[in-house]
């Protein structure tokens, strides 16, 4: 029995797989693996990675928190913000990441500082998580099906 | 009928005016697609939030958050008014407008209705009437972006969580398609099903969507609360997002259809002026030509019985000559022969 994974972010619909096996999810309570007739749960997610298998291929996407819905033939991410991590430009996330790094250094005004420090934080998952797909070499990536946004 | 020359003259600015509305369909054509692929884009995640949240607020009860407290006698409301900043567009602004007032005016227990105007046409409506706006907003970027508009969330959060307001709505226009649009009412706090009062709001408030998965037992991790302090601060903010979206989409698109028409109708208009133009310069011709005929006739008149002495003197004098030449003629040809 398959298992139906959505990634749905604030601003858009990035994932819509119903064939997976096996769906890894960033938890605030640590890392869930989830497979086919998983109980009912809801649980908030932190910054990390979430994985998606199925078959030999994997896709991995950053999440930036938010929700997730566990269905027993279903899971609905709900992320505040999400990117695909084959989508990262290393050399960009890195030039961000020390961008906000000097700012924080230089003492920037209060009223900046959290949005600064948010910067870095998301920069410096981002590597991480980009870093660590990398070295997991040979990773094949799922070839979705994305639905078309259904039209009202 | 006015003269060729205004004819001519209306024709050109009818054209200069054809000129611009095609312009402006352009622009917004470019605009329509951006805004309704956006729209489209976030709508599953407000749709799924939804669903999340009110599987959460029923398994947990409706006083679990305060912003899920519906209050009892609702003294004062807020309503959201989405309109756009700029004008020909066609009826858009006229329609959201129309249905906020009216839905405004269905509140009749002497509550006290305040508004917050996104947009500027809303505002200067309001203003006019002098209704009581309390907050402003317009010139938002594009694209839109949840942090560009947390400032209306929280300005509303705050003011329904300090009780100085007890439900607050949103008025905003829903796309449906390039061709329909829709002006729509919605409850934005409490996060509960609104009650309506009167025909006027249960017509005029657009429903929402049932929650599908009642009765399931979740588990909660940590647990429920936590969850709820998570999704339902965000979920104003996000209504709001989706609602400016929406009215989005409907204003460029409201705004292309408006400029088709124009320049359909510019278009036509010039037809017919040109026509009437054709129409007036040969009017101008054949009076002149009939002057002229005219004048003739009267000079031929008056000079008639002269020319006509005059006439028959010269065909004597010089029908005469002509005789005597052709006889000389004829006698010289007779004697050659």
């Amino acid at each position: 029995m398959p298992i139906h994974v959505e990634v749905v972010s604030q601003e858009r619909k990035l994932f819509d797989e119903p064939h997976a096996d096996m769906v890894i999810v960033p938890g605030v309570e640590g890392v869930l693996g989830i497979l086919p007739r998983h109980t009912p749960l809801l649980t908030t997610m932190t910054f990390g990675e979430l994985r998606v298998k199925k078959g030999g291929a994997e896709e991995s996407f950053i999440i930036y928190g938010g929700v997730v819905e566990v269905r027993p033939d279903k899971v609905v991410v709900l992320a505040d913000a999400a990117d695909f991590t084959a989508d990262v430009n290393l050399a960009e996330i890195e030039a961000a990441r020390e961008r906000a790094r000097k700012v924080l250094d230089e003492g920037p005004p209060p009223e900046e500082h959290a949005h600064y420090a948010a910067e870095l934080r998301r920069a410096e998952l981002a590597i991480n998580v980009a870093r660590k797909t990398r070295s997991r070499a040979g990773g094949v990536r799922i070839v979705s099906q994305m639905d078309e946004p259904d039209k009202k | 009928m006015a003269s060729a020359r205004e004819i001519k003259r209306r024709i050109g600015s009818v054209k200069n005016i054809s000129q611009v509305t095609r312009a402006l369909e352009a622009v917004s054509a470019s605009r329509v697609r951006r805004a309704q692929e956006q729209v489209l884009n976030s709508r599953p995640y407000a749709e799924k939030a939804w669903e999340v949240l009110v599987n959460v607020a029923t398994a947990t009860g409706a006083n679990e958050h305060p912003l899920l407290a519906k209050r009892d006698g609702i003294q004062t409301i807020d309503i959201v008014l989405v309109t756009s900043d700029r004008s020909l567009c066609g009826a858009y602004n006229n329609n959201i407008i129309n249905v906020a007032e009216r839905f405004a005016a269905s509140f009749q227990n002497g509550q006290h209705v305040r508004w917050i105007t996104v947009g500027r046409k809303g505002r200067d409506y309001l203003a006019r009437r002098g209704k009581n706006i309390i907050a402003e907003f317009h010139n938002l970027p594009t694209p839109l972006s949840i942090a560009s508009i947390a400032p209306i969330g929280n300005l509303v959060v705050e003011d329904f969580l300090s009780g100085t307001v007890d439900a607050v709505f949103l008025a905003y226009t829903d796309f449906v398609n390039m061709l329909v649009q829709r002006p729509a009412v919605i409850n934005l706090l409490p996060l509960q099903r609104f009650s309506p009062e009167n025909m006027v709001q249960q017509e005029l408030l657009k429903a929402e969507p049932d929650a599908t998965t009642a009765g399931r037992d979740y588990l909660y991790e940590p647990n429920a609360s936590a969850i709820l302090d998570e999704i339902i601060p965000r979920f104003t903010t996000l209504e709001i997002y989706q609602a400016l979206l929406e009215s989005n989409a409907s204003e460029h698109s409201a705004r292309m259809v408006a400029m088709r028409n124009a320049s359909e109708s510019a278009i036509a208009l010039a037809a017919d002026l040109t026509l009437e133009y054709n129409k007036a310069r040969q009017l101008a011709i054949t009076s002149e030509i009939l002057d002229i005929v005219g004048g003739v006739n009267a000079l031929q008149q008056t000079q008639d019985k002269a020319t006509l002495k005059a006439a028959d003197q010269f065909i004597k004098d010089v029908g005469g000559e002509l005789l005597a030449d052709k006889r000389a003629e004829r006698s010289t040809s007779a004697r050659h022969n």
